[in-house]
């Protein structure tokens, strides 16, 4: 990618997960949290990123922590504003295969920008139960915040312009492990 | 995808694709406690039936809710329709309620088309004569997709009153271009002159069956023969009903409903494993949720008047 800046590599990745995997445990201690803690990526690369923090508290506590993931197309509150087509983002379905009620539940997502995607995922969670607590895991924080939101764990904070563009690569999908910020082309999508 | 419905040829392969790929999600949806996503949330459908429907009707109306959207039935008995109102008052009248679709059922074939003209509504074709009903042929193909994992290959038999049938027109389109090959079947006076030129075979015994993968039995439409289009409906059934001397082992049976027990399917059969008719029942709800979402999502919520 042509002029794109990267602020996290492979191994920074790797560490940044495994430092907010520690933060979730500490902050909900596997003793305290009644029903317990279960982690759900939003599609698609908070998914992955949500499989692998899963993975990795998984073996820090030694016991099975719930993992799921929601797509959150349906909850958009700009439907019928974009374009749409075949470029339009592709529909993943959602899996929560685990009573949500009672639970801390912690989103994961790449990259938290307005929050809208944020609001529509707790929307998602809130049509399948009632969990007693919500937090939010996320990778970069590019800020230009539209809503309310704040996360409770942040990967990098990544002070940026709006015209321009963070770009997270995961290796399940994109080849290899790598955060970047690039200049926004006019007519790529936001 | 055009903005309205009303034939499988308004779909290449891609654009059914990505609507069973829709269906998919809005399955898992029906599967929730709460079974409703506020995609089309504020939006107005309205339900038009001018013919008998019980699948379709309630299917499109669960479809429609279950996406967050208000929903208006009309059934021609019972609303001015018995008056005498036409169908292009009829359409203007509701379209001043700003619909964002129509969806239409009528005995006439064209009237889906036509009324695009009248409304600014996406208009989706639910059976329109013996012309189409493209959203039953998407169901079916989502059905046999869930079972079988794929259409490509199979050998499909469309057994019974071809003749009167938009599900037959609208199934051998779909099912053709998912990569299957199609046979019809039926005595002769029920089947259309022609058919072959949709790319299909056509077979007047049921001689050869044992080759179908999967056998798509039709209903005999009594409703729409005014001649003798069979001499009795035993003698009907004695050829060509559906049963299971008739069927081999593995091979899948559908049938669109309403069935006519014992006479173009055997009770059997219907209860049998072989039969994927309640499936595709359930299928019906998320493929019409997945049609309304790829017609309506792109359409722009506000339309400014110049």
């Amino acid at each position: 990618m042509p002029d794109a800046t990267v602020v996290l590599d492979r191994d920074d990745m790797r560490r940044t997960l495994v430092r907010i995997a520690h933060e979730i445990i500490e902050k909900n201690p596997p003793h305290e949290s009644e029903r317990g803690l279960a982690i759900v990526g939003v599609h698609r690369r908070g998914a992955i990123l949500g499989r692998r923090l899963h993975g990795l508290l998984t073996e820090l506590t030694g016991a099975e922590v719930p993992f799921g993931s929601v797509d959150i197309s349906f909850y958009r509150d700009d439907l019928g504003l974009r374009d749409h087509g075949p470029g339009a983002p592709v529909v993943h379905s959602t899996q929560l295969d685990f009573p949500i009620d009672g639970r801390t539940i912690v989103i994961v997502d790449d990259v938290l920008y307005t929050g809208r995607t944020v609001r529509a995922a707790i929307d998602v969670l809130f049509d399948y139960g009632r969990p007693a607590r919500v937090q939010l895991a996320v990778l970069a924080d590019r800020g230009h915040r539209e809503l309310p939101i704040r996360p409770d764990y942040v990967g990098k904070n990544l002070p940026t312009a709006r015209d321009e563009r963070v770009n997270v690569r995961v290796e399940e999908v994109d080849g290899d492990d790598e955060v970047t910020i690039s200049a926004l082309h006019a007519g790529s999508p936001v | 995808m055009s903005r309205h419905l009303i034939s499988i040829d308004d779909l290449d392969r891609a654009g059914i694709e990505r609507i069973l790929d829709l269906a998919r999600s809005f399955a898992e949806v029906s599967g929730r406690e709460i079974k409703k996503v506020p995609a089309l949330k504020g939006r107005t459908i309205v339900n038009l039936f001018y013919e008998a429907s019980t699948r379709t009707s309630s299917s499109f109306e669960l479809a429609a809710k279950r996406l967050s959207a208000d929903v208006v039935n009309i059934r021609s008995a019972g609303s001015s329709v018995d008056k005498g109102e036409s169908l292009k008052d009829t359409v203007r009248t509701l379209s001043a309620y700003d619909p964002a679709a129509i969806v239409i059922r009528s005995p006439w074939a064209g009237a889906a088309q036509q009324i695009t003209g009248w409304t600014d509504a996406a208009v989706v074709n639910a059976g329109d004569g013996k012309h189409e009903h493209p959203t039953q042929a998407l169901l079916d193909v989502f059905t046999l997709t869930q079972a079988l994992g794929g259409l490509e290959g199979l050998r499909i038999w469309i057994v019974g009153d071809v003749l009167h049938s938009r599900v037959a027109r609208s199934n051998i389109l779909a099912f053709q271009r998912m990569g299957a090959t199609v046979t019809v079947c039926g005595p002769p006076t029920l089947i259309p002159r022609g058919i072959e030129s949709l790319g299909c075979a056509a077979q007047d015994t049921l001689a050869n069956l044992g080759e179908a993968d999967v056998v798509y039995v039709l209903r005999l439409q009594q409703e729409r023969m005014q001649e003798a289009y069979v001499p009795t409906l035993r003698e009907y059934a004695q050829r060509y009903q559906v049963n299971r001397a008739r069927l081999r082992e593995g091979q899948i049976v559908m049938h669109p409903g309403p069935v006519n027990r014992g006479v173009e399917l055997s009770g059997e059969v219907i209860d049998s494993d072989a039969a994927l008719i309640d499936a595709q029942v359930k299928s019906g709800v998320a493929v019409r949720m997945a049609v309304l979402y790829e017609l309506l999502v792109g359409a722009p919520v506000l339309q400014v008047v110049a």
